[in-house]
């Protein structure tokens, strides 16, 4: 994972102020500010890509709740990553409908193709792969989505194909 | 029986997302109707003559929930739009709103009106980041064209309607977890009672949830009236639902149709039949929570009542089709698996049930149960719900245990066929 620019150079704050400027827009929103709480989580994940403990502990302070409280809620929600996670971040759908068509041997074939178990990341943090339950996609089952977005009618050799461009993608700006 | 057209009037309209070309259709018309034309309580009652439905799955009076609003309250009043939609196998909100999301804000606006709340909050599920662009993009326009904001189309009413994202829960799409997630804390539902938030709900104050197809309904009945919308679906369940059929279909789609529907039509003609010629094993009605059925019952009307008779439930309208190589086991322990991963934890029945029924499950659909394993199964579902009465703070300690209820109901010779020959005979 990159340290972002911001991280970097904000001193002592691990929350940007551009994002801390984010949050507070949504601290005014609302009539109780601990109902900011998780989108602002979604924002600081969107920074860091993850959510250091440090940064709760900010996001904690800014709200006037103890830190316990940001990490109780962020515990419990399976979009929110308490631990780095890759740049992209595969969800397979294993529900149902996308079972029925196939979904297993989508995961199956990520798997073979990176090295890695379902809640596992590559070794050069490019990639995380998770089986999910359903993401309301089962028109085009079976699919996945890939950091948020929707991947449908997938075969085990079109999420390779997939995987395979975007790597390259990240290669060419890895070089640039 | 043709499509029908209220939730997706204008989903032929191209572009209609975008506020001017949905206004061109007669869009917001129904909302400036309802704040020019009427107060609260004839809107409300308007829709209680219409006989309308919470679609999200329990089909309670769309009209009397809203008649339960809390009065004299210190606190303001919510309005939630329950689009959390996490069902196994259900697709449709999301569909419904990247297709018509001035169609939702529209309902929204009369709602608040009807229930006198001023700030409405979409609930949507933190997958839906490509659908959260399009409805935040319709409430901009809405906001710039003053259909929301101060003083709505010259009235003293005002509204401020935000999209609140969710971040992997199912069991938030409970109205009492989503609540509580809003307030931004754990998604564990409430003790009941009170059983509805009309009494106490968002940060303890009057709030309507309500499911994000039930809103889309509204405009097209106020503008078109209650006798209408009654000349469709059955006497007890009038209008229509959006299906959304998947699995072994020729053509899985979303599509929607007068309420009582005949599940054959839906799957024959609709959706092109099964897969390859293959025969139909078993269909579930309304997104895994509600149960199986087996081939015999394709002739089911889709209504509440009907398939209540059978033992199953409405739900969420999600059709998912199996044809006859479909292991029975296979998917019972999938939806197990399911119980098990978004139970929230609170109940030690559900939280503990849930695990036992994964682990007997995974060992029978793996050659390594026993017969015993199936009098087990069914007494560890008895006491996580025997059907009847609550042993969990939330329904889903009852929906927990119908697919593998219903599973052994129908398809229990599988099951032991499994153990019998040490096998699965599918794979």
């Amino acid at each position: 994972m990159s340290i972002s620019a911001a991280e970097e150079f904000a001193g002592e704050s691990v929350v940007s102020a551009a994002a801390r400027r984010e949050i507070q827009v949504l601290i005014d929103r609302y009539p109780r500010k601990r109902s900011a709480l998780i989108p602002a989580l979604w924002i600081i994940q969107n920074e860091h890509g993850w959510l250091r403990p440090e940064a709760m502990e900010e996001l904690a302070e800014m709200l006037e709740v103890e830190p316990v409280e940001v990490q109780e809620t962020a515990s419990f929600y399976t979009l929110l990553f308490k631990k780095p996670v890759g740049r992209y971040v595969i969800d397979v759908c294993t529900s149902v409908s996308c079972m029925l068509l196939g979904g297993l041997d989508v995961s199956r074939a990520v798997q073979n193709k990176l090295g890695i178990k379902p809640g596992e990341t590559t070794q050069d943090n490019l990639f995380t792969l998770r089986e999910v339950e359903c993401i309301a996609a089962c028109m085009g089952a079976p699919c996945a989505q890939i950091n948020y977005e929707y991947h449908e009618n997938l075969t085990p050799e079109s999420i390779c194909k997939t995987i395979d461009l975007i790597a390259e993608k990240a290669n060419v700006m890895r070089k640039a | 029986m043709p499509e029908a057209k209220v939730v997706t009037r204008y989903f032929d309209v191209p572009n209609v997302q975008d506020i001017d070309v949905y206004v061109r259709q007669g869009g917001y018309g129904a909302a400036r109707k309802a704040l020019e034309e009427m107060d609260p309580a004839s809107v409300a009652g308007v829709v209680k003559d219409s006989g309308l439905r919470g679609r999200g799955g329990a089909y309670f009076p769309t009209g009397v929930k809203w008649g339960l609003m809390a009065k004299g309250s210190p606190l303001p009043n919510y309005l939630i739009c329950n689009a959390d939609e996490s069902e196994p196998c259900t697709f449709s909100d999301r569909w419904k709103m990247t297709g018509c999301p001035h169609q939702l804000i529209e309902g929204m606006i009369i709602t608040a009106f009807a229930i006198k709340a001023n700030t409405g909050f979409i609930y949507m599920r933190g997958e839906f980041q490509d659908c959260r662009r399009i409805v935040e993009k319709a409430i901009a326009q809405a906001y710039e064209k003053g259909y929301l904001g101060k003083n709505i189309l010259g009235s003293d009413f005002d509204l401020d309607l935000y999209v609140h994202m969710g971040a992997g829960a199912y069991i938030c799409g409970e109205e009492s977890a989503l609540i509580e997630s809003l307030e931004g804390k754990r998604g564990f539902p409430r003790i009941k009672p009170p059983y509805f938030p009309p009494a106490i709900g968002l940060y303890g104050a009057p709030t309507t949830v309500n499911n994000c197809e039930t809103l889309m309904n509204i405009a097209p009945i106020i503008d078109q009236g209650a006798d209408w919308f009654k000349t469709m679906g059955t006497e007890k369940a009038p209008g229509t639902r959006v299906f959304g059929v998947s699995g072994h279909v020729n053509r899985p789609r979303c599509l929607e149709l007068e309420m009582g529907t005949p599940l054959r039509e839906i799957i024959e003609e609709h959706c092109e039949g099964v897969r390859g010629n293959k025969k139909l094993k078993a269909a579930v009605p309304g997104g895994i929570s509600s149960g199986f059925l087996s081939a015999e019952l394709i002739d089911t009307k889709m209504d509440p009542e009907t398939l209540g008779a059978t033992g199953n439930m409405m739900g969420t309208g999600a059709i998912t089709v199996m044809d006859e190589t479909t292991c029975m086991v296979r998917v019972v322990l999938r939806c197990a698996e399911f119980a098990r991963e978004e139970s929230c934890g609170q109940c030690t029945p559900c939280r503990d049930g849930t695990d036992w029924l994964m682990q007997i499950l995974h060992r029978i659909e793996h050659g390594q149960g026993s017969l015993n394993d199936i009098p087990t199964m069914l007494d560890v579902c008895n006491n996580i719900s025997d059907g009847l009465r609550f042993r969990t703070v939330c329904g889903m300690g009852v929906t927990d245990v119908f697919p593998i209820v219903h599973g052994l109901k129908y398809w229990r010779d599988e099951f032991e066929d499994h153990i019998v020959n040490g096998r699965c005979p599918f794979f």
